[in-house]
């Protein structure tokens, strides 16, 4: 017989956690379902849609494909750890701004796949955000108005230095 | 009928902190974890078969990286986003590079792995042709030591390898090329992003003027393996025409129906490949 699952412990948006849970199950089923934070969604489960993309020490992942074991020790983001309290991050905002969330399912996965390219490419262009963005896949058909909303965050975050 | 995701409860997942550990474990029957980027999916779907894996993404002895003189070593845990930022790899070996930044979205890349790409030994995979075409090797090991075979002798049949059960992909050797060296590098999928191959198309050719001193030409998704299209690369070297090559390259591919595409389409692109490579690389006017 096997052992009882033991506590994997990692922090999710600064909070340390040690949920008692099977280390293979998906980091998004740990996610939802053990530490009831929903906001991170299930779209295809084979890391086609990035409907399930979070941050695992700052790199994005799509977490229906990463088994909880490999997430010991890590910081995980969540798109609940974008905000600050009330306070919307500015990618959030900017979503809201520019109309980037239609139904709102991809958009969790959009904002975390956005924060990534923000962190790691210092004056991203639209070539730049439509490669980040490949993976994440959204049905509304609201692409335009999504990487509108992810250039707007840009201009913002860069202290409005971005001409468009 | 709807896939039923598979019950975790059914599987053994343990953790490799060194080499040692995960070919001790490989040895004992459990079979290797990394990226997750293939063995999740057919966990979701409810088609995963074997039960006790070990993950050796924390191995660091298989995540190394190394540009020798006239060889680069990719551990077997590099990832295509490793492959991406490394200077030295993406400007030496393109078609890899390339072969890297169109496989998956970036969430994909930054957790897929090339041992996991070959291991896993889907045809349609995207590295391979690459890999072929440079005249890559793969060094195993086991608790038995290592062993170094040929990429072109790796691959046996669909979804097979050479490797034995107790074997891990530990690295990939490929010899650094000449400067002078032109590659093309082409996957046709139902869109750009974030699709799998129909067909993918490597090549690549030393030349000295318009003469052509050496070329390699590797396909996948024409065969239950990755292939080099060998009777196509002596029709060039032979300076035969642009057709006696197209039929050279038509014998040496067996493409099949299936869920992504069919045989006549796939040898239509593979034929219209092999004509863009000789047209804009290959032979110059």
């Amino acid at each position: 017989m096997l052992p009882a699952p033991g506590p994997i412990e990692f922090r999710v948006n600064g909070v340390a956690r040690a949920p008692c849970v099977h280390p293979m199950r998906r980091l998004l089923d740990v996610l939802r379902e053990d530490l009831a934070l929903t906001g991170t969604k299930e779209g295809c489960g084979e890391g086609e849609c990035g409907a399930c993309a979070v941050l695992i020490d700052g790199q994005l992942v799509d977490s229906c494909l990463v088994p909880v074991a490999q997430v010991r020790g890590c910081d995980v983001t969540t798109i609940e750890g974008m905000a600050d309290g009330t306070s919307l991050a500015v990618i959030q905002q900017a979503f809201i701004d520019h109309g980037g969330a239609q139904c709102g399912i991809c958009t969790p996965g959009m904002i975390l796949a956005a924060r990534e390219l923000l962190d790691r490419v210092s004056r991203p262009g639209e070539a730049d955000i439509r490669e980040a963005l490949a993976g994440n896949i959204c049905r509304c058909t609201g692409y335009t108005r999504i990487f509108e909303s992810v250039l707007k965050a840009i201009e913002l975050e860069r202290g409005g230095g971005r001409a468009r | 009928m709807a896939a039923v995701r598979g019950d975790v409860g059914d599987f053994e997942l343990v953790t490799a902190r060194t080499l040692g550990e995960a070919c001790d474990r490989v040895a004992e029957g459990y079979k290797p974890l990394a990226g997750g980027t293939d063995v999740m999916v057919l966990l979701s779907s409810g088609k995963l078969r074997h039960p006790k894996w070990v993950d050796i993404s924390g191995v660091d002895e298989l995540r190394q990286v190394r540009a020798d003189e006239g060889m680069f070593e990719m551990g077997a845990l590099t990832t295509y986003t490793g492959v991406r930022r490394h200077p030295l790899l993406s400007r030496e070996l393109p078609m890899l590079a390339q072969a890297a930044s169109e496989t998956g979205g970036i969430a994909i890349q930054n957790r897929g792995t090339l041992g996991g790409n070959i291991g896993n030994a889907s045809p349609a995979a995207d590295s391979p042709p690459a890999l072929l075409a440079y005249g890559a090797e793969v060094v195993l090991v086991s608790r038995r030591g290592e062993r170094t075979v040929p990429y072109a002798t790796f691959h046996t049949g669909y979804k097979q390898t050479v490797a034995t059960p107790d074997e891990l992909v530990a690295r990939i050797l490929v010899p650094r090329g000449d400067p002078g060296r032109v590659h093309y590098y082409r996957k046709v999928g139902p869109r750009r992003a974030q699709a799998i191959s129909k067909v993918c198309f490597a090549a690549c050719a030393d030349r000295e003027g318009a003469r052509v001193l050496g070329v390699k030409i590797a396909l996948g998704g024409v065969a239950p393996v990755p292939i080099r299209a060998l009777e196509a690369e002596q029709a060039i070297l032979a300076g035969e025409s642009v057709e006696r090559v197209s039929a050279a390259l038509a014998r040496g591919i067996v493409p099949i129906d299936d869920v992504r595409s069919n045989a006549l389409y796939r040898r239509r692109v593979a034929d219209n490949l092999l004509r863009d490579f000789l047209r804009h690389v290959a032979l110059p006017s």
